[in-house]
């Protein structure tokens, strides 16, 4: 009887422990709301009384000016077809070139960045803060500043992507490096190999496809990244995507978007068909 | 037996029957020069398409120089940063409070809009394959509009300011999570599900007591490291309007006040790490420092 009692009484106890701290949890989380709220001034009227705006919105974004549905004259949706292609061609070849640029730099600083290769520990940690401050600086603030040194145009947004893309590939690179099996790089420098023959014998055997699958997957961040970068001035289809939002050009704002959509669909898709087959369906990067 | 044979006498008969190994081994043994072409191939191809990118953008030697030595004296200006007055720090932190509250208020909302669809999505819920197919395509839809392209849209309907930032990150956020919390909910474990129905209870319990236990950590844990990112989102998107830091940013550049960018970029890198060391530590809290 006794025992039963206490049982119940530890029960009890716990059970009421246990909804105390999801009280306080709760709390927490309403004083963070209501903080961030105050903050962002968070209009709820506001957007209820215009949310039709929002409709209306979409709904003209897929009217053409004669006042008809898209759909039923894409000729004329799709006006600037020729022109936006060869935007798109820009930004996929502003992507293509900023990962290519960046994957072998943060491929030469990864070596350098691994505790397991790099003996001296200042210089490895000094590369490590190095590709850290470019990964956490985000790319359209580097747009930004180079637009301002370099001019209107591609070769600013190049350079940003490519300075981003080393700190993310630099890091995921280095983190592969210091996963490896070490007795092959100690067999070579046994031998009399020299740093960089350890590094093309023993670490790079090892690391290739990974290496490869991490930047086929940085493309197609990259690609996403180049779309927009247009809007601070730095080339690719954002621009003129950033004309037609301010200028109210319904139709032509859902035709770059569709076809925004439609190539970050399909480059996903040819990436993933090759890192598949690169890996050979065993590990999933 | 020929484990048994000395080192030296299995070398000699290997030497002795060289003729027959290489016929027998001829793809280890041969030339790799198929591979190795193939190799050098790809390589000469991805480096041409660069060369053209690089003439296509237009790339020239003199502007990379000129702009180099442009950068290289905005970076001497910028040094050491120097927000001039008190009352800029404040208004600046007032900014990164801000973009917080953006980034935590669109995180929030997109995770309670996406949590309904996730176990919509999920094959072992709503076993409908039109519905699942259907679902998962719309979710990459969403997914493929940039967060800046969102906040462009918001501004044209709630005006300029922070609101119109929550509800872009919102939106780009809900594909992301809806995907991810449906594949969640399908690498749960049955027999929870199947104890509960069993013993006599109905759908909504089997989820309330057979699923949200199993896949509640991991969504919360995803749902942190998104806040993460978010924060990262909810620096930029001011640039265009948007509320938070980004865009005192982008009117100090075009002001030219280079002491104050590099202030804010600092406090930008300084907020960031903060929260990402925070949103690790709740994550390991959560989920175990292995599953990270």
């Amino acid at each position: 009887m006794l025992e039963a009692g206490m049982l119940e009484a530890t029960y009890a106890s716990a059970v009421s422990a246990r909804r105390m701290r999801s009280i306080q949890g709760a709390a927490v989380l309403i004083i963070a709301i209501g903080l961030a709220c105050w903050a962002a001034e968070v209009r709820p009227l506001t957007l209820i009384s215009k949310i039709g705006n929002f409709t209306s919105y979409i709904d003209r974004m897929f009217q053409l000016e004669s006042g008809a549905r898209v759909w039923t004259d894409p000729a004329e949706w799709f006006w600037g077809l020729w022109k936006w292609l060869g935007l798109l061609r820009d930004t996929l070849l502003m992507a293509y070139v900023g990962t290519l640029a960046g994957a072998f730099i943060g491929f030469l600083f990864c070596f350098a960045a691994s505790s397991n290769l790099m003996k001296s520990k200042w210089v490895c940690q000094g590369f490590k803060r190095l590709l850290e401050f470019n990964r956490t600086v985000p790319e359209l603030v580097f747009a930004l500043l180079f637009v301002y040194a370099f001019g209107l145009g591609p070769v600013p947004g190049v350079i940003a992507i490519a300075i981003h893309t080393i700190g993310a590939m630099g890091k995921l690179f280095a983190e592969v490096v210091e996963n490896i099996d070490m007795k092959p790089v100690e067999g070579i420098a046994a031998s009399g190999g020299t740093w960089v023959q350890q590094i093309r014998f023993a670490v790079l055997p090892q690391v290739q496809t990974n290496f490869i699958s991490y930047t086929l997957l940085r493309f197609e961040v990259n690609v996403r990244a180049a779309a927009v970068i247009g809007f601070v001035g730095a080339g690719g289809i954002g621009d003129e995507l950033l004309t037609s939002i301010r200028r109210f050009y319904y139709s032509d704002v859902s035709a770059i978007i569709v076809m925004l959509i439609l190539t970050v669909m399909v480059i996903d898709y040819c990436t993933e068909k090759l890192r598949h087959r690169l890996l050979g369906g065993e590990v999933h990067a | 037996m020929s484990a048994s044979l000395p080192t030296s006498s299995r070398r000699d008969a290997m030497l002795a029957d060289a003729a027959g190994l290489a016929e027998r081994h001829a793809a280890l043994l041969g030339p790799a020069w198929r591979s190795e072409l193939t190799g050098w191939i790809v390589a000469a191809a991805l480096f041409a398409l660069f060369c053209f990118g690089l003439w296509q953008l237009g790339f020239t030697f003199t502007m990379l120089t000129h702009g180099g030595s442009q950068m290289l004296v905005i970076l001497q200006v910028m040094l050491p940063p120097n927000p001039e007055t008190w009352a800029r720090v404040v208004f600046y932190l007032g900014q990164l409070a801000e973009t917080l509250g953006i980034a935590f208020l669109g995180t929030l909302i997109a995770a309670i809009i996406a949590f309904p669809l996730g176990f919509l999505a999920a094959r072992n819920v709503v076993s409908n394959l039109f519905i699942h197919v259907i679902a998962r395509r719309v979710f990459d839809t969403v997914r493929a509009i940039d967060v800046l392209i969102w906040a462009l849209l918001w501004i044209n309907v709630v005006g300029l300011g922070p609101f119109a930032g929550v509800l872009a990150i919102a939106c780009s956020d809900i594909g992301s999570f809806a995907k991810l919390f449906s594949e969640a909910i399908e690498a749960s474990d049955r027999k929870a599900v199947e104890g509960v129905l069993s013993s006599g209870g109905t759908w909504t319990q089997a989820v309330r007591y057979g699923v949200l236990p199993q896949v509640l950590p991991v969504i919360t844990s995803q749902v942190l490291y998104y806040f993460e990112s978010n924060t990262r989102s909810a620096t930029i998107i001011g640039i265009v309007g948007a509320g938070g830091i980004g865009l005192s940013l982008s009117e100090m550049i075009r002001t030219v006040e280079w002491q104050q960018v590099s202030f804010i970029v600092v406090l930008m890198l300084i907020t960031v790490s903060a929260i990402d060391y925070v949103s690790t530590l709740l994550r390991r809290s959560i989920i175990g420092p292995s599953s990270i």
